[in-house]
């Protein structure tokens, strides 16, 4: 059988996991695919290329699409968000001498529990906190920027947020370019073994069900190739829910390490699959709930409401809200995946950071567990039209 | 063409860097600067505020670079990239999808000239197209604050709108002013006085 080959792009880091997986486990040549995986140098190279036409799908920071859609930054473009490829896996960390210097004052950092963490830094006679994020549309910036507004009163310390390449952040804490970043695994641990720096927050403290990759495509071309795009939606389902089954999670880390794909050690590539995170060099590891999710609680379902609050948080108005929400094509995975017998939610959106608990919901096979999907102030945003 | 145009090399191989700013100091740009070090990126581009950067399509630090831009204006500033291989498909979707300049190949000097040449020209045509449309977004402004201002003069004085506006050409021709900041001046009193 002749495989159509698509030109998928991809930036190196564990969350990629799901379009690895569907090529080296024969996911996607069961659907008479042949995924040709193509590295990408950064962020704006992945969308040039996408937009251009150079690649036919792309591994993509969620806000991109949206972004894109609505004309921000540098290239516009229609693009399309044909599913979620994983929820969460974000770490936010800080030096290691910014962390000794909070401990010097008995105000160390707590893995997860980081209460008035930038007044004690400010309290250390720090005037400014230099964080690092690994692109300007990212839900990393997003995550930390809605973070910080929930801080209140920093006592004058004075943030500044700059861009730096994931593969260079722990470079950038050790030379003290940065104070602190917010990044994706494994460049978080990766710091962390390199003594550079220390864990303080997973991303899930701040929204427990961030949507973080998506799978991105140009929205003609989702409508020219229509059935290469159901056929990879097929294809990247079996892998994600594949990935995410605990008794293939050893075997998922030997595949990702082999691959020619990653060039990342075993041992920095388990901490995300695993959820199992080290904050501090030579601690225990500690486990993180639904710290990276690539299946479980229907994580692939792109939900409109979560594009609506990308959109939001971007400061698009009414109109650039309802356009995202077009983004993410949440009618053709419906009709994609509901042939397949894969459970569907009954609704599209949903109030974002309504469920403090997993919640059982709606589903066309019954009933599903969704969430939890809070956020750290307990806020809920419900972006359905007023009637 | 304008030939004073600052330019900023991002390349850290020393070697391909001077063959660079020989082609662009051949082609007539003096205002080239190169940069091996990508660290310094940042203080380098707020030194020296480029009008424009070279840097390679496969450099990781264009998110950076992106970064930057975006915090300083992007429309103000052209971005060029180096691919290492001849595409013309590449570089003609390109200059389509607007991208100030695209590929040049690093490898062939004597095209640093035309595909300069033609970004810089769509770079300029782009920034005059952004004047415009601020101009025509400025001037819908002025419309709505004058209807505003004739509004309120033909409810407080009983007048046609024709005399209204009248009145207002008058009162800024008496003054020495602008209609429209007659107009302005008028509306602010009416929403402090509301």
């Amino acid at each position: 059988m002749t495989q159509t080959v698509l030109n998928c792009g991809y930036v190196p880091l564990v969350d990629c996991a799901p379009l690895i997986v569907a090529k080296e486990l024969g996911f996607a040549a069961e659907e008479g695919l042949s995924l040709n995986l193509v590295a990408q140098p950064s962020w704006s190279a992945t969308r040039d290329m996408l937009a251009l036409g150079h690649l036919d799908v792309a591994h993509m920071l969620s806000p991109m699409p949206i972004a894109m859609s609505l004309g921000y930054g540098g290239l516009p473009g229609e693009i399309d968000a044909l599913m979620v490829l994983s929820v969460n896996g974000t770490v936010f960390g800080i030096s290691t001498q910014l962390a000794d210097g909070l401990r010097a004052a008995s105000v160390g950092p707590a893995f997860g529990e980081v209460g008035d963490m930038l007044q004690n830094i400010a309290g250390l006679g720090t005037t400014r906190l230099r964080i690092g994020v690994p692109f300007h549309y990212s839900m990393h910036r997003l995550l930390l920027e809605y973070w910080l507004q929930g801080q209140g009163d920093l006592d004058g310390l004075e943030i500044e947020i700059v861009t730096i390449p994931p593969p260079r952040m722990a470079d950038a804490v050790a030379d003290g370019h940065i104070d602190a970043f917010w990044v994706g695994e494994p460049w978080g641990s990766a710091a962390v073994a390199r003594g550079a720096a220390e864990l303080v927050l997973p991303g899930t403290a701040v929204w427990g069900f961030a949507p973080e990759k998506v799978l991105a495509a140009r929205h003609d071309w989702v409508e020219t190739r229509s059935d290469d795009a159901r056929r990879l939606i097929r294809a990247l389902y079996q892998a994600m829910r594949w990935l995410d089954a605990a008794r293939n999670k050893p075997l998922a880390v030997e595949i990702l390490a082999r691959s020619e794909h990653l060039n990342i050690a075993p041992e920095l590539i388990d901490p995300a699959i695993s959820g199992a995170l080290t904050p501090v060099q030579g601690a225990s590891p500690v486990s993180v709930e639904q710290f990276l999710l690539f299946h479980k609680h229907a994580a692939h379902f792109p939900w409109r409401s979560q594009a609506a609050w990308i959109a939001a948080r971007l400061g698009a108005g009414a109109e650039g809200i309802a356009r995202a929400k077009q983004c993410f094509r949440a009618d053709i995975y419906r009709d994609v995946l509901g042939p397949t017998g894969a459970d569907l939610p009954g609704a599209s959106e949903k109030v974002e950071g309504s469920m403090r608990h997993a919640t059982a919901v709606a589903s066309t096979r019954g009933h599903m567990i969704l969430g939890p999907d809070a956020f750290f102030d307990g806020r809920t945003f419900d972006f359905t039209p007023k009637t | 063409m304008s030939r004073d145009l600052s330019i900023l090399v991002v390349e850290a191989d020393p070697q391909k860097a001077r063959d660079i700013i020989d082609a662009l100091m051949e082609a007539g740009w003096s205002d080239v600067h190169a940069l091996a070090q990508t660290a310094g990126l940042e203080r380098e581009i707020k030194a020296r505020e480029p009008d424009i950067v070279l840097i390679d399509v496969a450099n990781p630090d264009r998110d950076m670079l992106e970064h930057l831009s975006l915090a300083s204006d992007s429309k103000s500033r052209a971005v060029a990239m180096f691919v290492d291989k001849t595409d013309d498909d590449l570089t003609q979707a390109a200059l389509a999808a607007g991208v100030s300049a695209y590929v040049v190949d690093g490898l062939q000097m004597n095209r640093i000239k035309s595909v300069l040449e033609t970004a810089i020209a769509r770079f300029q045509l782009l920034r005059q197209m952004q004047s415009e449309l601020d101009a025509a977004k400025r001037a819908l402004e002025d419309r709505k604050t004058l209807d505003r201002a004739k509004g309120i003069l033909m409810r407080q004085r009983g007048v046609s709108e024709d005399e209204a506006y009248q009145l207002l050409r008058k009162t800024a021709m008496d003054q020495g002013r602008k209609v429209i900041d007659v107009a302005q001046a008028l509306v602010t009193a009416a929403d402090l006085l509301a």
